[in-house]
């Protein structure tokens, strides 16, 4: 496969959500030194980043509130990034004191959405991140920002994509070296990420998106791929599809990581990852939280013990 | 688990009326190799047949042809493979002798104007040799075409394909048979159905596609509807009737549905 005559990067970095997207949306608590060992172990894997935590108060997000602890327990692999969750100058100082060396803000497109989410506007949250970043870049401290319901909301239903370019904008002008677009409620199609994709390439260079796709009606993979095929080159991703839906009872949430990796080395496109170790980890966590993977590159491995 | 009749003729019956335009009923094969499909007679005699739809059924050779014909069935498929090993240990022949039998099935056919439809197996990948090349298909296509098969079903068998590999399979294909003639049978084992059959809608008149309930390895009809249906592609088909009979078919198999979208409403 030669990816650049077919117009796809050569390279694409997956940044691994498992650990904290994934864990935070699963119904079990998962003791903290399981979770430890899931990220050492996705440490081995190739992953170049990995999402490990989320400052947040324990109260809102109980299975979080071991932050500090998993934060200086895990292991520390060279070239491999750690970004944690900061929704605030709080949760960031916090970070800090833990060890944290970057940290992602989580901003919307849609105005519902982040009142009930957390519980303020736009505009407001906006300014909360601004503090990060302010602080952030005065130690030098490199910002990932997330836009959620870039394709949907589950309270306004459309979104339109000038609001996702705009708000991913004022993201990127305040400092976030990255936008990760996330179709928070997995209802995009590849024709609403192309319209999407379209907007926010008007206002934010191609280098700095990344697509944060999920699978709640199976349109995550046919997603990634209209989204590479414009040449979005980051793609966030969550091992064996940890992470349900919380708006949409018994539905799946994030894409699996191992059926991106499937995808992607089938394309012949460079990630640095190594399926079979991300299997590995993905069998690890999913036996210890008692669940079936949602990956169905490991369901399909693991029948027949082998690797296509 | 062996499905009672009337349950299929009733999960037939329930597709019948979502818009859907082809249904695949049923097998003519010896129960001996597939038990499953031993009630075709009393399938094809029960099913409700509505105008406008088509109700086809695979025929592996002339005697199960002539069986279909006798029960009522006015379509027929065929299933060829671009893979000697997969034919082998499937149907017990080459695929030069598998072409041969078909070609007795297609003469019966033209002289009772019952259209057939071909599939060729293993496009993208087989369990036995591994590797497919995209000539052997485009070759195992042209033949089938050229007997007399209306449309080519190109099946993604083990589901191994990824987009690029699609890509190269329909280049090579297209060359040989017409693009109006193709449809592509993706199966999700890898979870790469979508993005396959994504990739293709930039091949402009690609026809029919068959998908099933969402069971072992098929993508899921209602995950294929609802990314047509964003992409403002028409296909007639009623979401919700489709995701009803998709509940029912999965309360009586006593099972999850595999189709993400039905997940995501709630329902089994």
């Amino acid at each position: 496969q030669e990816p650049q005559a077919s117009g796809l990067p050569e390279y694409i970095k997956i940044v691994e959500v498992g650990p904290r997207d994934g864990l935070q949306n699963e119904k079990v608590i998962v003791p903290t030194d399981i979770k430890i060992e899931l990220i050492n172990q996705l440490s081995k894997t190739g992953l170049p980043a990995i999402e490990v935590t989320s400052f947040v108060s324990s109260k809102w997000v109980p299975q979080m509130a071991d932050h500090k602890e998993v934060m200086r327990g895990i292991e520390r692999h060279p070239g491999v990034q750690y970004p944690v969750l900061t929704p605030n100058l709080q949760g960031f100082q916090s970070a800090i004191a833990a060890g944290a060396t970057e940290v992602s803000v989580f901003g919307a497109a849609s105005e519902s959405f982040s009142k009930m989410n957390i519980n303020c506007s736009i505009e407001e949250s906006i300014e909360r991140f601004e503090e990060v970043t302010k602080s952030a870049r005065n130690m030098n401290i490199p910002v990932r920002g997330y836009v959620s319901c870039a394709l949907g909301c589950p309270y306004e239903g459309n979104v339109v994509p000038d609001k996702v370019a705009e708000v991913s904008k004022r993201l990127y002008s305040m400092g976030c070296y990255e936008i990760s677009l996330g179709d928070t409620i997995g209802v995009g199609t590849p024709g609403s990420m192309k319209k999407m994709l379209e907007a926010v390439m008007k206002e934010i260079p191609l280098s700095a998106l990344a697509v944060h796709c999920h699978d709640t009606y199976g349109q995550a993979l046919a997603n990634i791929l209209t989204a590479i095929q414009m040449g979005v080159a980051v793609v966030d991703s969550s091992v064996a599809g940890l992470g349900g839906c919380p708006y949409a009872k018994g539905a799946t949430g994030n894409v699996a990581t191992e059926d991106v990796i499937y995808m992607l080395n089938g394309l012949g496109i460079n990630t640095g990852v190594n399926l079979c170790a991300v299997m590995e980890a993905g069998n690890f966590i999913c036996t210890a939280l008692n669940k079936k993977t949602n990956s169905k590159v490991a369901q399909a491995s693991f029948s027949t013990g082998t690797i296509n | 688990n062996i499905v009672p009749t009337p349950v299929k003729i009733n999960l037939i019956n329930m597709l019948s009326e979502t818009g859907l335009q082809v249904i695949e009923a049923t097998s003519f094969v010896s129960p001996k190799w597939v038990p499953q499909m031993a009630d075709h007679t009393e399938v094809m005699q029960g099913i409700k047949k509505f105008p406008g739809i088509s109700y086809p059924v695979l025929t592996p050779n002339l005697k199960g042809f002539q069986a279909a014909v006798a029960a009522g069935a006015k379509e027929v498929s065929i299933f060829g493979a671009a893979s000697e090993l997969f034919t082998q240990k499937n149907i017990n022949c080459s695929i030069e002798e598998s072409l041969q039998r078909f070609d007795e099935v297609m003469r019966a056919a033209r002289e009772a104007n019952v259209p057939v439809r071909g599939y060729v197996s293993c496009v993208l990948g087989c369990p036995y040799e591994g590797k497919i090349s995209a000539a052997k298909v485009a070759e195992v296509s042209k033949r089938m075409y050229s007997m007399g098969c209306y449309e080519i079903s190109l099946g993604d068998t083990i589901g191994v394909g990824t987009p690029g590999s699609m890509k190269e399979m329909l280049a090579a294909v297209v060359r040989e048979v017409p693009v109006g003639a193709l449809a592509v049978h993706c199966h999700d084992t890898y979870g790469q159905a979508l993005a396959n059959i994504v990739v293709d809608a930039s091949v402009a008149g690609l026809g029919g596609c068959p998908y099933d309930r969402g069971a072992s390895g098929n993508v899921a009809t209602e995950d294929l509807v609802y990314m047509l249906n964003g992409l403002g592609i028409h296909t007639g088909v009623d979401l919700q009737k489709l995701m009803d009979t998709g509940t029912f078919i999965c309360n009586a198999l006593n099972r999850k549905t595999n189709s993400k979208v039905s997940q995501a409403s709630c329902r089994l």
